[in-house]
């Protein structure tokens, strides 16, 4: 049952569930943490409140987040083919993913930053901070390990939605799942897929609980 | 013109769909040098009047004028460098909880764009001033709460400031810490030559080191001048409870069976006569001691006490009138002060 070749079929599978996970987790911030930024400083009580872009940014939020991930996977398609060129295998998945990923963190970054300590800030203001200066060198520096362990929590949303796209060719571990487990009854081989998901899963999530504590000097 | 002459200043905020007036119209001066107390009960505005002074809070009217510029003149660009001229510390001292003592001080300079290494040697300068050299790789959650003043005042003091802000801050603080941070304020205005202004609830605050005071009621300049000559002889009600302190409310004049007291005030000119026993000698009446206190009022030993008078009118006039002649500040106390 378990030849070379299954074998090796497991291993790409790890490789590329690894590889969408982590690639769209890192675009994900590349558009998430700008947008969680502006969503943070522009909100009521935020550094420039600004009711439009407030406005604009939680209606995009929303109505992202508001789409089954499936749904979203199918929806897009046509913008997949234009970005990567095709619509399926793993890199093609990353598309959806970000997309997915982008509102989440979003909003993951906006509270996270939220949590900062508004006297610090102020203190900030009072030394003659720019705004820009107080969102580098405060905002993101208090709130990391909450940032940290957002994106901890993003990375483990992801690794699932990684395999939820195996059901449209998106290749990685819940591909191998879906053809082989589902449309071949090969449950032995589902389950393989499925423990090493949850090895991962938690790999990501212990690896990450270890750095939260090491780099959060508040309490010790 | 003064250091920082703030004129006519009117701050209003919108709470509720309601315009409430936090600050009505106040002038103040203060000189160079000075430790400048301002003091209020809670909710009295002193916090925003402090803020006005860096413009944190833009005022809905008057102006700030430090060293002749104002404030309210500056682009955005000029008031931030003129910020970074004006220190502040506060209540809950706003350390940032992820930087050691080291960053945490070096951070206003970071600010200020100082390079990394000068900005290190002059962090630990200032660590050496308020006595924290030892705790340079320690974390905020590690220091006591006396220790964490320490560090936002050395951060405060980084950007070599000619003015420093102090908004309550040792109201989060014990006695004997409250007491070595007043010290270590006084040290760094008499050696640093730094205008301090000092926000607080507490009259033994302002009696420990300022030299001027202003009272704040709310949000109205009600007294404003030399500390000794306000705690020897106030004359607004927002004062008199300041400085007549809570004990003597707790404790109802009435209940001490004297139907008029009045409050005496010894400078160290007058401490030396036994006052009561001539008065006692004098009138041949019986004078009763309700309260009686020494408090070092800017360095000065001053003494206070609250005589409850016999209930004959004639009497309690001619007490008061020698009490008078022999150079004493004498008020009225009544219950309700």
């Amino acid at each position: 049952m378990f030849d070379s070749k299954v074998i090796q079929m497991i291993l790409i599978g790890i490789k590329d569930t690894l590889y969408m996970t982590l690639v769209s987790t890192a675009l994900g911030y590349v558009l998430g943490l700008p947008f969680g930024i502006i969503l943070n400083v522009t909100r009521k009580d935020g550094l420039i409140p600004n009711r439009v872009i407030y406005g604009i940014g939680d209606f995009i939020c929303n109505i992202i987040r508001s789409v089954p991930f499936l749904i979203l996977l199918i929806l897009l398609i046509p913008f997949t083919r234009l970005i990567v060129g095709k619509s399926y295998g793993s890199t093609a998945t990353i598309v959806p993913l970000v997309v997915c990923a982008a509102p989440y963190i979003a909003r993951v970054v906006e509270s996270s930053l939220n949590e900062v300590d508004a006297g610090v800030i102020e203190a900030a203001k009072a030394m003659g901070a720019s705004n820009i200066q107080i969102i580098l060198k405060v905002l993101l520096v208090e709130a990391r390990v909450s940032l940290f362990n957002g994106a901890v929590i993003t990375t483990g949303i992801l690794l699932g939605y990684s395999a939820m796209s195996g059901t449209v060719g998106g290749g990685g571990l819940g591909d191998i799942a879906v053809r082989y487990g589902y449309y071949r009854w090969q449950t032995d081989i589902m389950i393989v897929t499925v423990i090493l998901l949850i090895v991962i899963f938690q790999i990501i999530q212990n690896v990450g609980n270890k750095l939260t504590i090491k780099i959060d000097h508040r309490k010790r | 013109m003064s250091e920082i002459e703030i004129k006519n200043l009117t701050k209003k905020f919108e709470v509720n769909k309601q315009m409430v007036t936090a600050l009505d119209n106040i002038s103040l001066s203060i000189e160079k040098g000075d430790i400048f107390g301002i003091i209020g009960m809670s909710g009295a505005g002193k916090s925003t009047l402090v803020r006005s002074i860096n413009y944190l809070e833009k005022p809905s009217d008057g102006q700030v004028f430090i060293d002749g510029v104002d404030l309210g003149k500056l682009t955005g660009r000029e008031l931030r460098k003129k910020r970074s001229e004006i220190g502040m510390i506060f209540q809950d001292f706003n350390l940032l909880e992820q930087k050691n003592v080291l960053d945490n001080v070096c951070f206003s300079l970071e600010i200020a764009g100082t390079k990394r290494k000068e900005a290190r040697e002059k962090a630990r300068e200032l660590l050496k001033v308020v006595n924290l050299s030892e705790k340079e790789k320690a974390y905020p959650s590690q220091l006591s709460g006396g220790q964490k003043q320490r560090v936002a005042i050395a951060r405060a003091l980084a950007t070599n400031p000619k003015i420093l802000l102090c908004d309550e801050a040792t109201s989060a603080l014990d006695p004997q810490t409250t007491d070595s941070i007043l010290q270590l304020l006084k040290e760094i205005n008499e050696k640093m030559n730094i205008t301090i202004v000092i926000i607080t609830h507490q009259m033994s605050v302002v009696t420990r080191i300022c030299n001027k005071v202003a009272i704040i009621d709310a949000g109205v300049l009600v007294e404003e001048g030399d500390v000794d000559k306000i705690f020897e002889n106030p004359q607004s009600d927002a004062a008199k409870e300041l400085i007549f302190d809570k004990k003597i409310r707790f404790t109802p004049v009435s209940s001490l069976k004297a139907k008029r007291a009045i409050r005496i005030v010894f400078n160290e000119n007058s401490a030396y006569e036994p006052v009561i026993s001539n008065l006692i000698l004098k009138h041949q009446v019986l004078i009763n001691i309700l309260k009686a206190d020494t408090r070092n009022v800017g360095g000065k030993a001053i003494g206070e006490m609250i005589l409850g008078l016999p209930d004959q009118e004639k009497v309690q006039e001619s007490i008061i009138e020698t009490l008078k002649e022999s150079g004493l500040s004498v008020t009225e106390v009544s219950e309700d002060v």
